[in-house]
């Protein structure tokens, strides 16, 4: 068992700490740091709730220890909308198209889709698409949620469903 | 779940993390993308005493060319890969390939060399190698060696790397410029493990197949080669070619299975199919140009 000294900067501000190497960076996030926007759904890669921006990519953070992410710069669900209580464009998004109901897969969505639509390349519709294909949402049907894309797309959602 | 407890290094040359391995005699593993290792240690399928995290290796990263072949650094990214202009220009098959590996979230971390390392039978990038005739360097505190891709598998998650040795290069050597890729997977939904899956590439001269590399991933314990139908092939003109007869002699060459997916014969019945057509459709590339 080791201990490790990292120096992470979440959602704009730095924290230097100590994590146990076999920490994995959601439970950092949620029970260190005390983001718990961060949902952990399975623990082992396959539903794409604990997914963060690491570094400006969308990165599933249960798959992630803690401490690889040292001298890394995160950003969780709780770092997108800008302090005036507006809402990040992903978020308004997503709200005008009733991409969600119970809310547990929702803050993963939201950083894959933050992560893909804040650089110069934004993805067509299709790549959006295809991303989504990496969270698991048993409530919406993906209906809501492939709307949403389809709005951030870059071709405007001109792709067929 | 959460892993057991290890102890974890993250060294920052080759010979500190070949060291690392030495020493542990066994007992480590090593870190790449952690997209597949990650999983492992959280439902505590593997257990090892000492995490040796590889990602802060400069010199394990990159794509390079040199005596015609291009040299791809194990920790590349898979989304890295994609992106990547040489590779885009040299192995258009292997982006292709890498594009259907798991998700944009998990390409993101997850490594060209570690998928290469794993050998999930049913995974992308080990058939890709095994089909373009890649090699891997294998580096220790007791030497280099050079493996073939072909050499490499042993069985499910098996390889004929030794526990002490580190992948820091995969070789893939030129194939003539105008080969046409081949690529086809049939999976449940994108982004998960193909049921079947084929990959390679076709090369003509004057009219007729002059170089043949062909693998199927999810057909059998490791990749399986197409041995037999890349001989059948060789020297075929376009016209006249049974495809039928070549995707029987393919499916000859591979020992699919069970499971709760799929039935063995189920695979071999779509892999003959998805043979054909992707036969045709490459001679139907050509037959364009």
């Amino acid at each position: 068992m080791s201990e490790h000294r990292i120096d992470v900067t979440i959602n704009g501000r730095r924290q230097q700490t100590t994590v146990e190497g076999r920490k994995t960076l959601s439970d950092f996030l949620r029970i260190d740091a005390g983001y718990t926007g961060v949902h952990v759904g399975c623990e082992h890669g396959v539903c794409g709730a604990c997914t963060v921006i690491v570094d400006g990519l969308a990165v599933r953070s249960c798959l992630m220890l803690a401490v690889q992410a040292d001298g890394s710069a995160i950003t969780t669900v709780e770092g997108l909308a800008p302090v005036d209580g507006s809402l990040h464009p992903v978020q308004q998004a997503m709200r005008d198209e009733h991409a969600l109901q119970c809310g547990f897969c929702t803050p993963g969505v939201v950083m894959t889709f933050a992560a893909l639509t804040s650089g110069p390349d934004k993805p067509d519709a299709e790549g959006l698409l295809d991303a989504l294909s990496g969270h698991v949402c048993r409530c919406t049907g993906y209906q809501g949620i492939r709307r949403a894309a389809r709005k951030l797309a870059s071709d405007g959602g001109t792709e067929r469903s | 779940m959460k892993p057991a407890p290890f102890d974890y290094y993250a060294p920052k040359t080759v010979d500190e993390a070949c060291a690392l391995l030495a020493e542990a005699g066994g007992g480590a593993t090593v870190l790449a993308g952690g997209q597949t290792l990650l999983p492992l240690l959280a439902l505590r399928m593997s257990q090892p005493f000492i995490l040796v995290d590889i990602n802060r290796i400069a010199s394990l990263k990159g794509v390079s060319r040199a005596n015609g072949a291009t040299r791809i650094g194990p920790i590349l990214r898979q989304n890295e890969a994609i992106a990547d202009t040489t590779l885009r220009q040299t192995l258009p098959v292997l982006v292709t390939a890498t594009q259907h590996v798991g998700h944009h979230q998990t390409r993101n971390r997850g490594t060209v060399g570690g998928s290469i390392a794993l050998g999930e039978p049913a995974a992308e990038l080990p058939a890709t190698a095994v089909a373009l005739g890649a090699s891997v360097e294998a580096r220790s505190v007791r030497g280099v060696r050079r493996i073939r891709a072909e050499d490499l598998y042993l069985g499910p998650y098996a390889t004929s790397l030794e526990p002490d040795e580190l992948i820091t290069s995969i070789e893939f050597p030129d194939g003539p410029a105008d080969a046409i890729p081949v690529f086809r997977e049939v999976a449940q939904r994108p982004g998960d493990f193909a049921l079947i899956g084929l990959v390679g590439s076709l090369a003509f001269d004057s009219g007729r197949i002059s170089r043949a590399g062909l693998a199927w991933f999810g057909m059998g314990p490791t990749p399986m080669k197409a041995r037999q139908a890349e001989q059948a092939l060789i020297g075929q003109s376009l016209a006249g070619l049974d495809v039928r007869a070549i995707a029987e002699l393919a499916v000859a060459d591979t020992e699919p299975f069970d499971d709760r997916h799929a039935s063995a014969e189920y695979r071999r019945t779509v892999g003959r199919r998805i043979f054909a057509r992707t036969l045709s459709d490459a001679l139907d590339v050509r037959n364009a140009a």
